[in-house]
């Protein structure tokens, strides 16, 4: 297999520059400057510019920086999912639920854990929908549940066991240390303990999630920012449908 | 400055069926009391601390009520007999109730006349606990002064206290004039209020009392090291407004988050527990001088913000009504908006300055509460960051009052110190470029923005006079706010509810309510 070498691109191929932006816990100064070139150095990076510096409070100075990325990556041997469905508009997508499924699709979402933001389920679910493109609510082919933010691991199932969901949409906005990451594996975690975790098809969504861990983390996919709703409508009605 | 010429009958007519709206709640509310109001009562009188098992005392003594069917008379009166009994301190006595050393809702050995006497003392205590606290605040103010409007309004939140104070002190360099310590998130469901300092919250920092004096002892610090009045900012809304509204009052916090609404539609809170907590928690705030922030904002994450315009002013319209009858002025009325427009609308910013400015030519004497885009943020920080810029240009244009800082990352974290600092220095840049540009532009006549403005007002006349036909909790009910729709009976914290009985005594909203003085 040939090779296809590369590295970040600034402005010339193999430039490697890159913008790195950080704060280190520290007075502002001569020796925080040293000390901010060394670490990005420490980082694999050469030709490091400290490019700018200011105090954000006492022993706190952050950083503006440009660097040369050292290492270059072989990009054949790079391989990534994306979630795969057909492309279907909210027309299509009514259609095949009503002549294939026979009945209505029914999915139940919620933000799981302490984060209080429904921004990206209401994208998803909400009547209006996301970018131009109709929530799951607005399709009459679609029995959606959207129970908001703060909803327990227990309850999402609950509900979804009590509407009998086809698919459960959990998401997971705002996180602070890593928290998505763990409200995330203990829901699929609920459902292998109950062991209906292949009762019903879930889909991880959020600014931090990619298809690879969604499906790492036990979903069968996993939505990022700017993904509209009528691409998870189609994965899921061709997931039951086996298209 | 920029002016709209807008419908005056309109708006003498939108006030009028606010104030209805506002005064049929009232109603309900001066009949009723709650566990938290009674909680609240017992925390002004000098009752503070948890028991072995960290359960809070104000809770146990009214649970003791309770327990007894004594709650429909109030914890005030039996609580002052209680005092008679032990010939200790408020705190103390509480401690004496629930260790089952002194009785608590019997009927005490001590004469009427001596325990009315005994509740006039702790009303006192309580009235001279909020008029201090307003005074030491208005000292400080004037050694340290008020910035200029609009005030830039900083979120910290680690969840740890300590580090908070961090956190505060480098956004108050920054040019942060407002510190809010977030709450751990879903505190607003529990039906008590955490004691002591925390150092581990979710999303947030738990709200105790002894959080706020830690933080409000670091910011007196960082008043002196930068010379100019720094407020805090704490939330006063779920299971425990009233009580949070007492701690707060007592810490001498400067803001306090207070919605008629919130609770009910976001957090599915009872609404006869949110409209009668949220009157007591607001006659606190009157008294101790605590502006209060109000959250129609929230309706536009999900409403349409354009669709929902109305909705917003017709929420501040009620708010503010509800505000009066709670004895709050103009200047302690923090009425909440938000800069929501999709982004992708062809002259959204123009849109966005009609409603604001409505907002403003309909309040001109509060400091109206703007918060940044939120739905529109985007994953990609520089676009964020741009966003956030023409939100502070509509803020100071327009001249709102509590500015909250718009920040580039938060669409995808908590921000970072450095985040905070990139959203002062955009809103340093830009309040100060454009300083006077509202006292210099006029709208068009019969232009774009006075149009807009004039199409919400017509809206909102349209929809508080439905409001005001089905009552405001009928109209929550069906849904009319937000797309949410909440049951009278339902939601959480029902059980809190009491009608008061012939017997019911709660004399701080008496003292307050009269404007009476105790000193």
């Amino acid at each position: 297999m040939s090779e296809q070498m590369i590295k970040p691109y600034g402005d010339t191929f193999d430039d490697g520059q890159v913008q790195l932006s950080f704060t280190l816990p520290v007075e502002i100064g001569a020796r925080a400057t040293k000390a901010a070139i060394k670490y990005t150095e420490s980082l694999n990076f050469k030709d490091v510019a400290v490019v700018h510096s200011s105090k954000l409070a006492d022993n706190f100075t952050c950083f503006v920086v440009y660097a040369k990325g050292i290492p270059s990556l072989n990009y054949k041997n790079i391989e990534a999912t994306e979630v795969e469905s057909t492309q279907m508009d909210y027309y299509e997508i009514n259609s095949l639920i009503k002549t294939k499924l026979n009945r209505q699709m029914v999915v139940v979402g919620a933000t799981i854990g302490s984060d209080a933001h429904t921004v990206g389920i209401d994208a998803i679910m909400n009547m209006k929908g996301y970018n131009g493109d109709y929530g799951l609510e607005r399709y009459p082919e679609i029995q959606a549940f959207n129970l908001g933010s703060q909803v327990t691991a227990e309850k999402l199932l609950a509900k979804s066991l009590e509407v009998k969901a086809d698919a459960i949409l959990v998401s997971q906005t705002v996180t602070q240390k890593d928290s998505h990451i763990r409200n995330f594996t203990e829901f699929v975690e609920l459902l292998e303990a109950e062991n209906i975790r292949d009762k019903f098809l879930l889909v991880a969504g959020g600014p931090r999630i990619n298809n690879d861990l969604a499906i790492e983390l036990g979903y069968n996919a996993g939505f990022g920012a700017g993904t509209t709703p009528n691409q998870v409508a189609a994965f899921i009605i061709c997931k039951l449908l086996n298209i | 400055m920029t002016h709209l010429t807008l419908d005056q009958k309109s708006i003498i007519k939108i006030r009028k069926s606010a104030k209805n709206i506002a005064s049929v709640v009232d109603d309900f509310v001066q009949i009723h009391s709650t566990t938290s109001i009674e909680r609240a009562v017992l925390r002004l009188y000098g009752v503070d601390g948890v028991d072995l098992s960290g359960v809070p005392l104000p809770n146990k003594l009214v649970d003791i009520l309770q327990t007894k069917g004594k709650l429909e008379s109030g914890a005030s009166y039996h609580f002052a007999a209680s005092m008679l009994e032990s010939k200790r301190d408020a705190k103390t006595t509480a401690e004496l109730i629930d260790q089952g050393k002194i009785s608590f809702g019997e009927s005490s050995s001590f004469s009427v006349e001596q325990i009315l006497k005994q509740e006039q003392v702790l009303t006192n205590f309580a009235i001279n606990t909020l008029d201090n606290t307003r005074k030491r605040k208005l000292d400080k103010q004037k050694q340290f002064p008020l910035p200029e409007a609009p005030w830039k309004y900083l979120i910290v939140a680690t969840g740890n206290i300590y580090e908070d104070r961090v956190q505060a002190d480098a956004a108050v360099r920054s040019g942060a004039d407002v510190i809010a310590v977030i709450r751990s998130t879903a505190q607003s469901l529990l039906d008590y209020v955490p004691y002591g300092a925390t150092k581990e919250g979710f999303g947030g920092t738990f709200a105790t009392q002894e959080n706020f004096k830690i933080m409000r002892q670091a910011l007196d610090k960082s008043m002196q090291t930068h010379g100019r009045y720094v407020s805090l900012v704490n939330y006063s809304s779920g299971l425990c407004m009233a009580e949070i509204a007492a701690s707060a009052a007592i810490e001498d916090l400067d803001m306090l988050l207070n919605d008629s609404m919130y609770g009910i539609l976001f957090r599915d809170i009872n609404m006869q527990r949110t409209f009668i907590d949220q009157y007591f928690s607001r006659l606190i705030c009157a008294r101790a001088n605590i502006i209060i922030n109000t959250g129609e904002d929230n309706y536009l994450t999900t409403a349409d913000a354009i669709e929902g315009a109305h909705t917003v002013t017709a929420s501040q319209l009620i708010n503010e009504a509800m505000g009066k009858v709670a004895m709050l002025t103009d200047e302690q009325m923090g009425l909440g908006h938000a800069f929501e427009i999709d982004p992708q609308v062809e002259n959204g910013f123009l849109l966005e300055l009609a409603h604001a400015s409505l907002a403003k030519a309909l309040f001109p004497n509060s400091p109206l509460k703007y918060m940044p885009p939120t739905k529109h943020k985007s994953t990609d920080v520089f676009y964020s960051h741009v966003l956030d810029a023409m939100f502070n240009l509509a803020s100071i244009t327009t001249k709102q009052g509590i500015h909250l800082a718009g920040i580039l990352t938060e669409a995808i974290h908590t921000p970072f110190m450095q985040d905070r600092a990139k959203a002062l220095n955009n809103i340093n840049y830009i309040f100060n470029t454009a300083k006077n540009l509202g006292d210099e532009i006029e709208f068009k006549k019969g232009g774009l923005i006075e149009q807009r403005a004039g199409q919400v007002l017509k809206e909102v006349v349209a929809f508080l006079s439905d409001i005001e036909n089905v009552g405001l909790m009928k109209a929550i009910s069906q849904g009319k706010f937000a797309n949410i729709k909440r049951e009278i009976k339902a939601g959480k914290g029902l059980d809190g509810v009491f009608k008061k009985g012939p017997n019911y005594s709660n004399p701080i909203i008496e003292a307050i309510k009269n404007n009476r003085s105790c000193s």
